[in-house]
């Protein structure tokens, strides 16, 4: 009688296994943000998944789970039930930094994760204000080399996208500058336009209009390409520096052991969004970069995650022990 | 010149579209329900209300959080002028003469009267705005660190100095809110600073949630312990328009108060406030028959309605220009903003100006509105006078709690905003006054900020505040403000101005 029972319970199990597989989903989908709604991430998850919604037939539903650095967020999706209603918009710092900025952290960005795919990313730029005499990257790098922490660089806060990209770009020409902390790059830029602080790398949508108005300079885009919204700014890589290449990304990810089939229905209705003509030219206009089909599937991202950790931690942490 | 017509031009294109309207009349109607009921104030509201504009775009978000602001303002004269209760500080001295002019069956009038003179004084103080906001912007750039720093001393001094009461317990207050304000992850170092350890607290206390429990909260559990007493005027509101004579009489009252208001709202630490004291008090000294005042004249309900509107508005110049809050509403201005991923400062003009303008066209707007919704619909808003408290405490609970819960989706928020609520009642039975400490709150991140910053550019020397002759300057200043409001004579004379 009890195996009955039991056999009776695995064949209504797997059957309703696969039949939860094929009409996945059959409600409201979950995705959490782990920043305030109205940042950068919040903007490309309800762009994203709006679309996705659409191909998925049930509504996305972004939840904004914000605090310490995004951490608090993605610790609270990665224990979530992994049956593809819970997802959530990770990013640099979450997937990233984060192993490095937060010893306590709850999660192994490579491992506790079902990755989904890279949704979009934003480019890097190095400016300084105007009146630095430097002309181009190598002279701006000659001149932060002689000023060594007679500099003062701005960034907006431990673990923020300036200040990890700024002491990535430190460690590759090998300066220590004065760091000068502020609560966001808005300010930030403020006091670079003012002269008060010399130089900053920050994300494109934040500097664009000040270099185009000739406010501050820009040195170096940190793309492969150079940005369709400034064809005037060379890339580090046209400037002999090729190791600089990074951008501010955002990706999607599920809990791990959510179904192989859930995944690759979401990955599959984030392709088709990325594919969209009206998707594409409303995060284009935030200056945004959109991966190529190749950059957008799990495994890609699985890769992506792994790399950035890797190339995060040594950088995070030598600079954490720094301020000590 | 021209370009701050085009900029309006600007600004009206925004404001007049069909959905910010929208926001804005429902801005101005919330903003004067919550006006005429007593006991809720604008601060609570706007608080109350922040969780809701999330999904707005900031714009709509800003208009309509301004539309409470000042239809707040305008229906705390209802009430001052038909019960004799002030809905907000501002609106105490309307009831001098407002409610006496009710009690001889000119109630119509006088609410007509302020519905024209804050019209009046909302449509200078929007041209104001326009015409100092790009000068004090490009001004604003030229501010380093220092100098934030030391215009922020000047404004907390100023807070101090026009708080009501006490010096020393204004002080106190600000010292806590700065104190509040440093809990969280160090800036520099990314230290936990006074979290306990709850990683509730590793970002900070959160805006909305403080300022939820301190206002909302601890009003609403202040007005449970008052028994009811309303006097409302029985006699009818009488005709609405003014008279001929009414004109002749209340229209210099107007253009003075008008004037008073508009300067005293751009002092940084809630100038706003003294406008309609000052505004009575010199109609008072003009007045050929001041005895006449106190008994229902119309010039002591036009002057300081008008100086009351005008200061209202002239108060956003500081913030819009300088991104720093002149008062306590200015702060979760501040907060609604930030929540919107806008960063109040001089760069809001140039990053966002179809945000900047349309503000500035919206208030506008807003004041037509104001005479619009305010006038015919007064009935309304009589019969809204004797709604009982028990009814309506319970759910504006349950609607803060929601909202709260609903900022970040998290129940220790929740549990966070009633202690709060406990704190602010208690202060408020010791005599304290919470708005200075939600300025001291909204600063003391900033002022930090800066500090640190100017230390560190200064490689450590605390002279630069004094090498730099513009923060040098703003320090003197503040020194100034603080010896005389110390002053016995002086002292004396500002205990008058609060309490007449």
């Amino acid at each position: 009688m009890k195996r009955i029972v039991l056999a009776a319970t695995a064949v209504l199990g797997l059957s309703l296994v696969s039949a939860q597989a094929q009409t996945y989903p059959t409600k409201p989908i979950t995705m959490i943000v782990p920043f305030a709604a109205g940042g950068p991430t919040d903007i490309i998850a309800r762009i994203a998944g709006e679309h996705m919604s659409r191909t998925l037939g049930q509504q996305i539903v972004i939840e904004n789970v914000a605090g310490a650095g995004g951490t608090t967020g993605i610790t609270r999706a990665s224990q979530a039930t992994a049956d593809g209603y819970t997802i959530m918009m990770g990013h640099m710092g979450t997937h990233g930094a984060a192993p490095a900025l937060y010893p306590n952290l709850k999660y192994d960005p490579a491992k506790d994760f079902e990755p989904i795919g890279l949704a979009a990313g934003t480019p890097i730029l190095i400016v300084a204000k105007k009146t630095i005499p430097a002309k181009d990257l190598k002279e701006f790098n000659a001149w932060l080399k002689t000023n060594g922490d007679k500099a003062n660089q701005a960034h907006a806060g431990i673990g923020a996208v300036s200040h990890m990209t700024g002491i990535f770009y430190n460690s590759l020409i090998g300066v220590k500058t004065t760091f000068v902390p502020y609560t966001g790059t808005g300010p930030a830029l403020n006091d670079l336009v003012s002269g008060q602080v010399d130089y900053m790398t920050d994300q494109i949508v934040n500097v664009v209009e000040q270099i185009k108005g000739g406010a501050i300079k820009a040195y170096a885009i940190a793309t492969a390409e150079r940005s369709p919204a400034l064809p005037d700014v060379p890339t580090a890589k046209e400037q002999g520096m090729p190791e600089f290449e990074v951008s501010a990304w955002n990706a999607i990810f599920a809990p791990k052991n959510t179904p192989k089939d859930v995944v690759a229905k979401l990955a599959g209705a984030l392709d088709k969004a990325l594919d969209d003509e009206n998707t594409r030219k409303r995060l284009l206009d935030l200056g945004g970069i959109i991966p190529d089909k190749a950059g957008r599937t799990p495994e890609a991202l699985q890769k992506l995650v792994v790399s950035e950790v890797a190339r995060w931690t040594p950088v995070l942490k030598a600079a954490m022990a720094a301020t000590k | 010149m021209d370009s701050m017509f085009a900029n309006l031009a600007l600004g009206f294109s925004v404001a007049l579209t069909l959905k910010n309207i929208a926001l804005c009349f429902a801005g101005c109607f919330v903003g004067t329900l919550i006006g005429v009921l007593p006991g809720v104030g604008p601060i609570a509201t706007i608080a109350m209300l922040l969780p809701i504009t999330f999904g707005l775009d900031p714009t709509g978000a800003l208009i309509m959080l301004a539309g409470i602001y000042y239809g707040a303002q305008y229906g705390g004269s209802t009430t001052a002028i038909l019960v004799n209760l002030p809905g907000e500080a501002t609106s105490v001295v309307t009831t001098l003469d407002g409610h006496q002019m009710a009690k001889q069956g000119r109630a119509g009038v006088a609410l007509g009267i302020a519905a024209i003179g804050s019209f009046f004084a909302g449509c200078v103080a929007t041209l104001l705005i326009a015409a100092l906001g790009l000068p004090l912007t490009r001004l604003a750039q030229l501010f380093g660190p220092a100098e934030y720093f030391s215009l922020m001393v000047m404004g907390l001094v100023f807070a101090v100095v026009l708080a009501r009461g006490s010096i020393l317990k204004a002080i106190c207050m600000i010292l806590l809110g700065l104190m509040l304000a440093q809990v969280g992850t160090d800036l520099e170092t990314g230290q936990e600073r006074m979290t306990l350890g709850l990683i509730s607290l590793s970002d900070g206390i959160d805006f909305a949630v403080l300022a939820m429990g301190i206002f909302g909260f601890a009003e609403i559990i202040r007005n449970l312990e008052n028994p009811e007493t309303r006097d409302v005027v029985r006699n009818t509101i009488g005709r609405l328009l003014p008279g001929k004579e009414d004109f002749r009489q209340a229209y210099k009252p107007i253009l003075r108060g008008t004037f008073i208001g508009s300067i005293l709202g751009i002092l940084p630490g809630n100038g706003a406030v003294l406008g309609p004291f000052a505004a009575y008090t010199v109609e008072k000294r003009l007045a050929k028959d001041p005895s006449r005042f106190g008994r229902g004249a119309i010039e002591g309900v036009a002057g300081p309605e008008s100086a009351n509107n005008a200061g209202a508005q002239t108060a956003f110049i500081p913030l819009l220009t300088l991104g720093i809050p002149p008062n306590a509403v200015m702060a979760l201005m501040v907060g609604a903003m930030t929540i919107h991923g806008i960063i109040p400062g001089p760069q809001v003009m140039t990053r966002n100006p179809e945000l900047f303008w349309g503000m500035v066209a919206s208030m506008w707007v807003g004041n037509l509105m104001l005479v619009i919704i305010n006038l015919p619909l007064v009935g309304i808003w009589v019969k809204l006078l004797k709604v009982p408290y028990r009814m309506m405490f319970p759910a504006i609970l349950i609607f803060c709690c929601i909202g709260i819960y609903s900022i970040n989706n998290s129940t220790s928020d929740v549990l966070f905003t009633a202690f709060f609520g406990l704190l602010g009642y208690v202060v408020l039975k010791l005599g304290f006054e919470p708005a200075p400490m939600l300025l001291g709150f909204v600063l003391g991140k900033l002022m930090e900020e800066k500090l640190r910053q100017s230390l560190i550019l200064s490689r450590g020397s605390f002279m630069t505040f004094l090498d730099r002759p513009v923060s040098a300057v703003l320090l003197v200043i503040a020194i100034a403000m603080l010896v005389l409001a110390l002053l016995p004579s002086i002292r004396k004379s500002r205990d008058e101005v609060f309490t007449e």
